[in-house]
């Protein structure tokens, strides 16, 4: 399932909010720097919310990408100013 | 000597059920205190009182079991510590305020700043009956707006960068009104649907929406012994000097129409909606 090109992916479909941000930051946590991330997502709330939170952390959203089977896959680079 | 318990409840000096006590409602604006006037609250709280504090419905601190004697000792106290006592009564009451913009990620407008303007400009004002301001920063609502005599809620007026853009449709799924598309390689913006919440703006990955803070006005709310939802009378308000119009027209059609002991949603219901549009009208110079 990991998208091609980037560096790690998480599948947060299997939870519901507040928990697919806390998945998604413990994903963020094992990044490097500048390393991408593939965040696999359920259309409705957590599409609706999970990209602004992971912009507000400071990183950096480089796609959107419709699945077309009711998931959404973000693509984020992590923060250069983030361990 | 009679005791003029109206001039004490006027001054924040509120009659307790048990004889000679006054419960003594203190100056918040906002919501908003400094920790050394939390301090100075404490102190008195704990010398004059019985050592405990109410915090109101509004946003409201009240010191209750202070004694009738102690009353101009507690003035004094209060005022070198820095906090000022508040109002009851007929009058223009405690503004509220959320956070705002200033410490809220959702916030469209500096509500504390605002609201502080606005208690500066109203606060304690002779009315036919209590007056309420609320402000909140957005949408989301956390400060009740609508249930005010005047609600203010910050929104956003949009436009779309296009440059900017990325075309990732994040702003799309984030709306939660259906108001944006992607077309032709385009993000189509459907006005009417469009609540002013910003969300695109907060969040656009490339900021590609310009969110311009502007005011939402409500009127005639009540929570108390009638429930009644404020009403928007003008549209979106781009500025703060119109705001003020507006909120000064509001202030004085009640001054003008009001009966005393009627709140100002009764005194728009006897005068009739129309009349406190066109008075906010000509006052702010806004037309629907």
């Amino acid at each position: 399932m990991r998208d091609l090109g980037a560096d790690a992916s998480v599948d947060i479909t299997d939870v519901v909010c507040p928990v697919t941000f806390v998945k998604t930051k413990i994903a963020l946590e094992e990044l490097d720097p500048g390393q991408t991330i593939s965040i696999r997502m359920n259309d409705g709330e957590p599409v609706r919310n999970v990209p602004r939170s992971v912009k507000e952390e400071g990183h950096r959203i480089l796609k959107l990408t419709d699945n077309r089977d009711g998931t959404y896959s973000l693509i984020v680079r992590k923060s250069a100013d983030q361990a | 000597m009679a005791v003029d318990y109206a001039s004490l409840k006027k001054g924040g000096f509120m009659r307790q059920k048990q004889r000679d006590n006054f419960s003594v409602r203190l100056k918040v604006v906002g919501g908003s205190m400094t920790a050394e006037q939390l301090r100075t609250i404490a102190e008195i709280a704990q010398k004059y009182g019985d050592g405990h504090v109410h915090l109101t419905s509004r946003q409201g601190v009240e010191i209750p079991f202070i004694k009738l004697e102690d009353i101009e000792a507690v003035k004094a106290e209060l005022s070198a510590g820095g906090v000022s006592v508040g109002v009851c009564g007929p009058r223009v009451r405690t503004v509220t305020a959320c956070q705002g913009s200033a410490v809220c990620p959702s916030g469209c407008i500096d509500t504390y700043a605002l609201a502080l303007d606005i208690s500066e400009r109203y606060f304690g004002r002779e009315l036919p009956h209590k007056f309420k301001f609320g402000v909140t920063g957005c949408m989301n609502n956390c400060l009740k707006a609508e249930e005010n005599d005047v609600g203010i809620k910050g929104g956003c007026l949009i436009e779309w960068k296009r440059d900017d853009c990325a075309l990732c449709g994040v702003c799309v799924k984030a709306c939660r009104e259906k108001a944006l598309s992607v077309e032709d390689g385009e993000i189509k913006l459907d006005e009417g649907r469009c609540n002013y919440c910003g969300r695109c703006v907060k969040s656009c990955p490339a900021d590609a929406w310009h969110g311009e803070p502007a005011y939402i006005l409500s009127f005639g709310g009540l929570f108390g012994n009638k429930i009644a939802t404020g009403k928007a009378v003008i549209p979106i308000v781009l500025d703060r000097e119109t705001m003020f119009r507006a909120a000064d027209a509001a202030v004085d059609f009640f001054s003008r129409h009001g009966i005393p002991g009627e709140r100002f949603r009764s005194s728009i219901e006897r005068t009739g909606w129309d009349a406190l549009k066109a008075a906010i009208e000509e006052e702010a110079r806004v037309h629907a």
